[in-house]
């Protein structure tokens, strides 16, 4: 398989009024043709930043260095122009926010055919129609009616359909889908995931979806990417994550995930979720050892003082971690 | 009930220590903003300077020297800004009208203030009916020429200093109720409000004791804005020759007096212009750096 | 957007009655006549003089003759210029108030909105920084004062504009009036453009236009300017009371012949009428403003609802 999108040793530094921020340190991770990948961490973890900085639309402040190469050019560094013909067209981002992240002041028919005009060289009717079309696909009922309307005449739910819609306009090789449904109720949320895993058997995009969930990932994604204070400390398929997970923090973050174990019947003893003790670390100060360290369970001397490589164990499975050596 | 509307007190209490380092966090960014901290000491230097006028000069501020009738600055006399049409020292009566203009900023800034506290609080709390009357009456004002009115009040009612900052509060009073209401409105249903509520605690004592510190940080930033606004408009009615009377003089009055000489006496519009332009420029940066401490998401 | 433009007319009425209520019993309790100033009359022609004007009727009487008469556009006749009406005088002043007010604050609008945008593009360059400071500049030194250093620079120094006086209307005596007029407000607007331009340009949608593999052009112009219009926009309203307002000292230090000028005067003279034809025209016009100004928000901003 041809890898899409290759990211190799990428650092992330934003330089604020407190300091300097490593929000990501050392990242290589890869992408083939229609995969799908779950990146997972917890907020702050640099997760959404990596994808970001692919795109082009880090902050201000904010200095990406290393290698993204999107089908092998490199995007970091490259001219806006170039980098207009390959984002929006053959990737696209849909971002956690539906409610603010559609132009409030501009239909929604505006916002998606100015993507065909400007890539495709449609014209306005053309546009309109494959717009009406897609918004059908994502089941806007009467999207021939609503695709004039304003944003905010639309809930959150649909609006995040109308995100996706928008993203696969151009039928992109690559989606990125930064916490799609974390804005949104749990029963939306529900759609807006079968959507996307529906869609996912419709076309050959590889999907690369970002979340802190890791119950998001199970039902949609291939492979699993866990990052840790802007590091990949376990990666793997997924049901080699989900069966057996290697590094301490995967361990914790499974277990607090909440399930309904037992029959339930009678009232069967729920074990008590486990929250995994502490805070992420601050990263503006490089850090020695392991970043997990303070909050490991298993900690030990070395992993204060020695950081632990990503040691590849079987099938793509691999952990950043000195208690797990290869099997 | 009562132990209950005691605990609530100590919760306010509570609520009031959060709310200190926060006040310390807005503070220690202020003193980081360089424009503001200068403006703070400018200001502080001009107002200490028109405290004590008539200490920092041999001349009395409405003494005539016959032979010395719009002099330039001179420092064998002490006559550091020269002297006005009349032969009187401009620098001591800069200071004066530096009291004047100061005096009325504040003073009628602080007529503004309880207006419109008072009034945005009380419409943003009670709402409904009462709110969308009260905050009509308050669109409609606005687009009413009340520059006009004070004006004409001015012109017939003869020069008195104490109208004028009672009309210029009344005129500044209707930003600050729409600040305070729409402030009022987005803290009203905060769990705490409603705690309160829950324990019986009276309306009045609701608006005043939990309402009104928390609107404070927004008002404190529109009353240093319109501070340089009210003594802006004292020196534009002055400018008429419609503000305080003479012997007694403001900022507004001098650069009237020097505009009419500034081809034979430039000094007489330099100088207090140069006072009001700077007082107005720290006002201003005073204010921008308090919006910014205050609301840090802005940068 | 019928019915909403309907309904602001018909509060419009109630408002007016109120102004001129207030601004008719305001002047009345003041001191002083408009026959004052001058050499004592006669009583008898004083008492002739008063019936001509119906100054002798009472107070309440005067108030409904005069209500009656300006709702069928008579404004009566000037107490001070004695063979005009306050209609007649209004009507030669208005045309240079016009001009002066008019251009001041398209020049105000479009260099504000020009600098403003420059800046927040360019945010915390040079240029973004002597923007902000020559704006800062022009906020905190009003026009009572812009308008003497300017004339005292160009006018007195380099000679190179009037003074004073309109000559007929012709350009050159326009440009400094012009300016000292727009300064204030063009500064004004330009840090408004700036702070609501910089917020917009952070703001969640233009990053997805940019996502979007949009030109910057488009991502400026189409999705960044119109939300950061606006505050300016609803600045516009204000901003008209204060050109309207600032023309008053202007016209006077000028000595131009508008509608600001004979409103002073007038205060001064006592003379009734005209300074009430004066505040009612110029209210209008901010209402009228004002409504228009909040139609074209209306139109920028889907939000809104005319219900």
């Amino acid at each position: 398989m041809t890898a899409v999108l290759d990211i190799d040793d990428l650092n992330i530094r934003f330089s604020t009024p407190e300091g300097t921020v490593n929000a990501v340190n050392g990242l290589s991770l890869s992408v083939s043709a229609g995969e799908s990948v779950g990146i997972v961490g917890e907020s702050g973890s640099g997760k959404s930043q990596v994808f970001l900085s692919t795109m082009g639309l880090l902050a201000k402040n904010g200095r990406a260095k290393g290698s993204t190469r999107f089908h092998g050019e490199e995007l970091l560094g490259l001219k806006a122009d170039r980098l207009n013909a390959i984002r929006g067209v053959r990737m696209a981002m849909i971002f956690q926010d539906p409610m603010t992240s559609l132009n409030p002041y501009l239909r929604i028919s505006r916002q998606m055919t100015e993507v065909l005009m400007e890539h495709k060289g449609l014209s306005r009717a053309e546009a309109r129609s494959r717009s009406i079309r897609m918004l059908e696909r994502v089941g806007i009922p009467e999207a021939a009616k609503r695709v004039d309307m304003y944003p905010h005449e639309f809930s959150g739910g649909m609006r995040q359909r109308v995100m996706i819609a928008m993203a696969l306009l151009c039928e992109p090789d690559l989606i990125i889908a930064d916490e799609p449904t974390t804005a949104l109720d749990v029963t939306i949320q529900a759609q807006i995931l079968d959507l996307l895993s529906e869609l996912r058997g419709d076309t050959n995009s590889a999907v690369v979806l970002i979340t802190h969930d890791l119950g998001v990932v199970a039902g949609l994604c291939d492979r699993v990417v866990v990052m840790y204070a802007g590091r990949v400390v376990e990666t793997g398929l997924v049901r080699d994550i989900f069966y057996s997970p290697r590094h301490p923090y995967t361990v914790g973050l499974l277990e607090s995930i909440p399930r309904l174990e037992g029959d339930g019947e009678g009232g069967a003893e729920h074990p008590r979720l486990k929250a995994i003790d502490g805070q992420p670390p601050n990263l503006q100060s490089e850090i020695a050892g392991c970043a997990f360290a303070p909050r490991c369970p298993r900690v030990e001397e070395r992993c204060q003082q020695e950081r632990p490589d990503l040691i590849g164990l079987d099938n793509g499975h691999a952990c950043a971690c000195h208690k797990v050596g290869p099997t | 009930m009562a132990a209950v509307g005691e605990r609530m007190d100590r919760m306010a209490g509570m609520e009031e220590v959060a709310g200190r380092s926060l006040w310390q966090a807005a503070w220690g960014r202020l003193l980081a903003n360089r424009a503001a901290v200068v403006s703070l000491f400018v200001l502080g230097i001009i107002a200490v300077m028109a405290l004590l006028a008539p200490w920092l000069s041999p001349h009395p501020y409405d003494e005539v020297y016959w032979e010395r009738i719009q002099a330039p600055p001179d420092f064998a006399n002490f006559h550091w800004f020269g002297t006005d049409g009349n032969g009187r020292d401009l620098f001591v009566r800069t200071l004066y009208g530096a009291r004047v203009s100061l005096m009325v900023g504040i003073l009628a800034t602080g007529v503004s203030l309880l207006i419109g506290v008072s009034y945005g609080a009380i419409a943003g709390y009670v709402g409904g009916r009462t709110d969308s009357i009260m905050m009509r009456i308050v669109d409609i004002m606005y687009s009413l020429p009340f520059m006009f009115f004070v004006i004409l009040l001015m012109v017939l009612f003869g020069r008195n200093i104490f109208l004028i900052f009672i009309a210029l509060g009344a005129v500044e009073w209707l930003t600050m109720a729409r600040i305070v209401r729409g402030q009022t409105l987005s803290i009203k249903h905060k769990e705490y409000i409603e705690a309160a509520h829950a324990a019986g605690v009276s309306n009045r004592v609701i608006v005043f004791r939990h309402i009104v510190p928390n609107v404070l940080g927004p008002v404190i930033v529109y009353v240093t804005l319109t501070v340089p606004q009210v003594i802006l408009t004292e020196s534009f009615i002055s400018f008429l020759g419609l503000g305080v009377q003479e012997p007694l003089t403001s900022w507004g009055v001098l650069i009237s007096e020097g505009a009419k000489q500034m081809e034979s006496a430039p000094w007489m519009l330099i100088f207090p212009a140069t006072f009001l332009a700077i007082t107005l420029f720290c006002f201003n940066f005073i204010g921008d750096g308090l919006r910014d401490a205050l609301d840090p998401k802005d940068r | 957007m019928f019915s909403y433009t309907f309904r602001r007319l018909l509060v419009a009425i109630p408002t007016m009655f109120v102004i001129v209520t207030v601004a008719f019993f305001m002047i009345r309790m003041a001191p002083g006549g408009p026959f004052d100033l001058e050499r004592a009359l006669p009583p008898e022609i004083e008492k002739n003089v008063l019936r001509a004007y119906n100054l002798d009727q009472p107070l309440w009487k005067q108030y409904v003759d005069y209500v009656g008469g300006v709702v069928q556009g008579d404004f009566g006749p000037s107490y001070k210029y004695r063979d005009f009406t306050v209609a007649e005088l209004i009507g030669s002043g208005f045309p240079a108030s016009f001009q002066l007010g008019f251009t001041a604050i398209v020049i105000a609008l479009v260099f504000g909105v020009g600098f403003g945008s420059f800046a927040a593009l360019r945010q915390n360059s040079g240029l973004d920084h002597a923007v902000m400071a020559v704006s800062m500049t022009g906020i905190a030194i009003p026009n009572f004062v812009m308008a003497p250093l300017l004339t005292l620079v160009f006018g007195v120094y380099l000679s190179l504009l009037p003074v004073a006086g309109w000559g007929d209307g012709a350009l050159i005596n326009k440009i400094l009036p012009i300016t000292a007029l727009a300064l204030p407000q063009l500064a004004y607007i330009a840090r408004l453009t700036r702070g609501s331009m910089v917020e917009t340009l952070n703001a969640n949608f233009v990053r997805t236009a940019r996502a979007k593999g949009l030109r910057e052009r488009i991502v400026i112009v189409r999705h960044t300017l119109k939300g950061a219009m606006l505050p300016v926009v609803s600045y516009l309203g204000p901003a008209t009371a204060q050109i309207l307002t600032g023309s008053v000292v202007i016209e006077t230090i000028f000595d131009i012949p508008g509608i600001g000028r004979y409103f002073v005067q007038g205060a001064l003279n006592r003379d009734y009428t005209l300074v009430l034809g004066v505040m009612i025209t110029l209210a209008t016009l901010i209402i009228v403003l004002n409504l228009i100004v909040d139609l074209v928000y209306g139109l920028l901003d889907p939000k809104v609802r005319y219900d």
